[in-house]
């Protein structure tokens, strides 16, 4: 099964729980996957369009879903997926 | 108010990269323990990834994020949060710092101005997504055991 990497500030909704395995196909269902078993951070994951929020990044190992085939990027039985918020601030 | 601990070195390391990386915002992630409080006992510079604007924002790279999880999990400590300064600014969340913060993180900011250490406060978002100050204590704690 994959395996999802949930984010230290995520994991308040997921009863502390690091990581998450499932059996799905593509990088959006396995998100999908996440959010019915942890119903608390759907919104945290997607925006009123069930698109995944902006604010956040996908990792497949090293490299962003973004330069493979985004939230249809396939997963196999033994990848490593990231949840990666947006870290950013500043006096402006 | 919530408390927050960190260790005198945790705070000398901090503000000795925050001064060096003066008049930029410098920024890192910081370590520890969270139980009833949240004990820091290190941190970990990351480079300021925003070259257009860098006396006024920061920005992490998504691959630095992943490889602080990674080192939290490896090193078995939590990744408690993000510490960075305000370059001639007070040591207060800005509008940018509210957008981009996230639940359950603490955020640390460090006032520098003229390039010493003016203040430091640490902030953390509550349930209505409002920053709240959090208290900050010393602690004596090198390396804290579950």
């Amino acid at each position: 099964m994959a395996k999802i990497i949930i984010p230290t500030p995520l994991r308040k909704f997921t009863g502390n729980q690091a990581s998450f395995e499932t059996n799905s196909e593509t990088v959006y269902d396995a998100m999908e996957a996440l959010a019915a078993a942890f119903p608390e951070i759907q919104k945290h994951l997607f925006d009123d369009q069930s698109q995944i929020r902006n604010f956040l990044r996908i990792y497949l190992g090293d490299e962003d879903i973004n330069v493979l085939d985004k939230e249809k990027t396939s997963l196999k039985a033994d990848d490593v997926l990231s949840i990666i918020p947006a870290i950013a601030g500043g006096k402006n | 108010m919530k408390e927050v601990k960190f260790t005198d070195q945790a705070i000398e390391e901090m503000h000795k990269h925050l001064v060096a990386s003066y008049p930029h915002e410098g920024c890192g992630f910081f370590y520890g323990k969270i139980g009833d409080r949240k004990e820091i006992v290190e941190i970990r510079e990351v480079e300021n990834q925003n070259k257009t604007n860098p006396e006024r924002i920061f920005e992490i790279a998504p691959i630095d994020y992943v490889k602080a999880e990674r080192y939290a999990i490896e090193n078995d400590l939590d990744l408690i949060g993000v510490y960075h300064s305000h370059p001639d600014h007070p040591a207060v969340p800005s509008a940018t710092d509210l957008k981009f913060a996230q639940p359950n993180f603490s955020y640390v900011i460090v006032s520098i101005v003229k390039g010493e250490v003016a203040a430091t406060s640490s902030w953390t978002l509550n349930e209505a997504n409002k920053f709240i100050q959090e208290q900050r204590r010393k602690t004596n704690n090198k390396r804290l055991k579950n």
